[in-house]
């Protein structure tokens, strides 16, 4: 009971420390911005510690952080052999096909009113659906390698990234569109001096959407087919064989790799649209 | 209603490519099956064909490319296929009495509906609660915040199966909780990113009113920062939904479930029968359609209730 006692005493100290640093005037910083979560987070890590080992909870139903980041250590080969069949072949492939196209597509339909007028009420409506289920039928068109991810992740991240799109295109008002005219400028020129700077906001607001959904869909898919090796592959079967410690550090993996890519595009998107009114006033 | 005829063109657009696409999709295991009702195909073996493109198979083969459209088991079923599946595994069911029998995608989808539901009444609880310490205290801000959005770019489905497996050695009977702990993993962040912006809204000028009339910190809450959340909660209710129906599919996925339009999915998985899957999924589409558009109209009339602009 003593580490139960001990961790709980470290999460109430944290706390205080946390609730001290907010009502300190140095709350505004930059680093204690940065401390608090972190100390939050890391208190929790040591309940949880502390728990399974007060608790001595067999290691079978949650193993300690400290257990799972020795495996992690222990076994980082294979973590690395998942992490490029699951997140680079599967995810970053589909992604990038997925956006593309449905960049492509959405500049196509931008042309035709009637079009867009049919195609967003029906794209935010599939983006609503649980595309997800539609796993098995593609891994069974396209074979249990990283292909058929990919494919699964294409079609979740098309429509979000279409209806996105299609929306930020609209953005521009007609007397910015009168002024492009002015200018003489063509179709083309509107297009990528004015229409798409405007449009970019929506598109990465699209993009990080997709961010998250393309690494759902590359790992369910993988639990309906894949070769021996792929992170979805390795959580199913370290679930049957009871190798737990296993599965949390890929879950570890897998949450590293979501908050990467999510942050990845965020540093991107800073970088675009830093002129947006989101994205001033943030050093 | 003027989006009306733009949105039926696309939709028939997207079935007649759907019903083109058929027949290049088919045409192998057409072919087989023909070859095997002792008829004569072109190129003769299976082996052969798979070194042909479709286009060819179908050029040479054109008269048995209708065979494609009447599969039992095809690669893509025909939208009328999917739909007479549809018909029987729901409508000719009633009729016969046994709209409640396993095979019946109403029992299903309603398993479905009932995790979904609390799924999303639990998310949505905890979405609210959370918002509201946001809004009140620092400290939570800055320590529950970034952890709030971290939490969402970690893929949940990673974390389905342990949830199921952690769920079931704590001796809890049934898969009704752990799916139901998924779907609020889904649904919670658009609900507490909604409120919080929802209960920041009013501006400083009418908190200040409120102040002047000597309000407590409740009156305030319970009299301005509640209902001028409403639309904005609304708003974020119909994206939760939507994603707490993902997260109950995705938590009927993982091997073993047995109920739920999940597991319709995956059993049509195992045993090949792809006609169950796609009944399955539309299924789901038109639940989450179902879904959606109860909470838009319980949005307009709550809202026109309230004398809001909805």
């Amino acid at each position: 009971m003593t580490w139960l006692g001990i961790a709980l005493i470290f999460w109430l100290a944290a706390w205080a420390v946390n609730v001290a640093l907010a009502r300190s005037r140095y709350h505004d910083t930059r680093l204690v911005r940065l401390v608090v979560p972190l100390l939050f987070g890391g208190s929790l890590l040591v309940l949880w510690e502390g728990l399974v080992r007060g608790l001595n909870i067999s290691p079978v139903i949650l193993p300690a952080p400290s257990v799972v980041a020795q495996t992690f250590a222990n076994s980082t080969d294979i973590l690395w052999v998942d992490f490029t069949q699951t997140v680079l072949k599967g995810a970053l492939s589909g992604y990038a096909i997925g956006c593309l196209s449905a960049f492509i597509a959405a500049i196509a339909i931008d042309r035709s009113a009637f079009l867009t007028r049919g195609l967003l009420p029906i794209g935010n409506f599939v983006a609503a659906l649980p595309i997800v289920g539609i796993a098995p039928i593609l891994v069974s068109w396209f074979g249990f390698d990283w292909q058929s991810k990919a494919a699964v992740v294409v079609v979740m991240v098309f429509f979000p990234m279409l209806v996105n799109t299609v929306q930020g295109l609209r953005e521009t008002d007609q007397m910015q569109r009168d002024l492009m005219h002015t200018y003489a400028a063509g179709y083309v020129t509107t297009l990528t001096k004015l229409r798409l700077p405007a449009a970019m906001p929506f598109m990465f607001n699209g993009l990080k959407i997709a961010a998250t959904l393309a690494l759902i869909g590359a790992i369910v898919a993988e639990y309906f087919g894949s070769p021996t090796r792929g992170m979805g592959f390795r959580i199913s079967t370290g679930v049957g064989s009871l190798s737990i410690d296993l599965v949390w550090a890929e879950i570890f993996v897998a949450a590293l790799a979501g908050s990467g890519f999510y942050g990845a595009v965020a540093l991107i998107e800073r970088a675009v649209t830093f002129w947006h009114p989101s994205q001033r006033g943030r050093a | 209603m003027r989006s009306l005829l733009p949105i039926l063109t696309v939709l028939g657009a997207i079935v007649a490519i759907w019903y083109f696409a058929v027949a290049p999709m088919n045409v192998r295991v057409a072919l087989d099956q023909v070859e095997r009702s002792g008829a004569t195909v072109e190129p003769a073996t299976s082996v052969e064909r798979r070194a042909t493109s479709v286009w060819r198979l179908m050029r040479n083969n054109s008269e048995h490319v209708s065979v494609g459209y009447a599969l039992e088991r095809p690669r893509l079923p025909t939208p009328t296929q999917v739909g007479q599946e549809l018909w029987k595994t729901t409508g000719e069911m009633v009729l016969r009495g046994r709209a409640l029998s396993k095979r019946s995608l109403i029992l299903h989808g309603w398993i479905t509906l009932k995790s979904t539901l609390s799924g999303f009444v639990l998310g949505t609880v905890l979405g609210i609660l959370g918002a509201v310490a946001i809004v009140y205290s620092r400290v939570t801000r800055m320590s529950l915040m970034p952890w709030a959005i971290i939490s969402q770019t970690i893929p949940i489905v990673a974390l389905a199966p342990m949830i199921i497996v952690l769920s079931s050695q704590l001796g809890v009977e049934g898969r009704g909780l752990p799916k139901a702990i998924i779907s609020a993993y889904l649904c919670y962040f658009p609900v507490l990113v909604g409120m919080v912006k929802g209960l920041q809204s009013p501006a400083i000028a009418q908190l200040d009113l409120l102040r002047t009339y000597s309000a407590s910190g409740l009156q305030s809450f319970l009299k301005l920062r509640l209902p001028a959340s409403v639309p904005y909660l609304f708003t974020s209710l119909k994206i939760g939904i939507a994603a707490a129906l993902v997260g109950t599919i995705v938590g009927e996925l993982p091997t073993g479930a047995v109920s739920g339009l999940g597991a319709r999915i995956l059993i049509g998985d195992q045993f090949g029968t792809p006609l169950a899957i796609w009944a399955a999924l539309f299924t789901a589409a038109i639940l989450a359609g179902l879904l959606v558009t109860f909470l838009d109209l319980s949005q307009r009339l709550i809202l026109r209730r309230m004398g809001m602009p909805s």
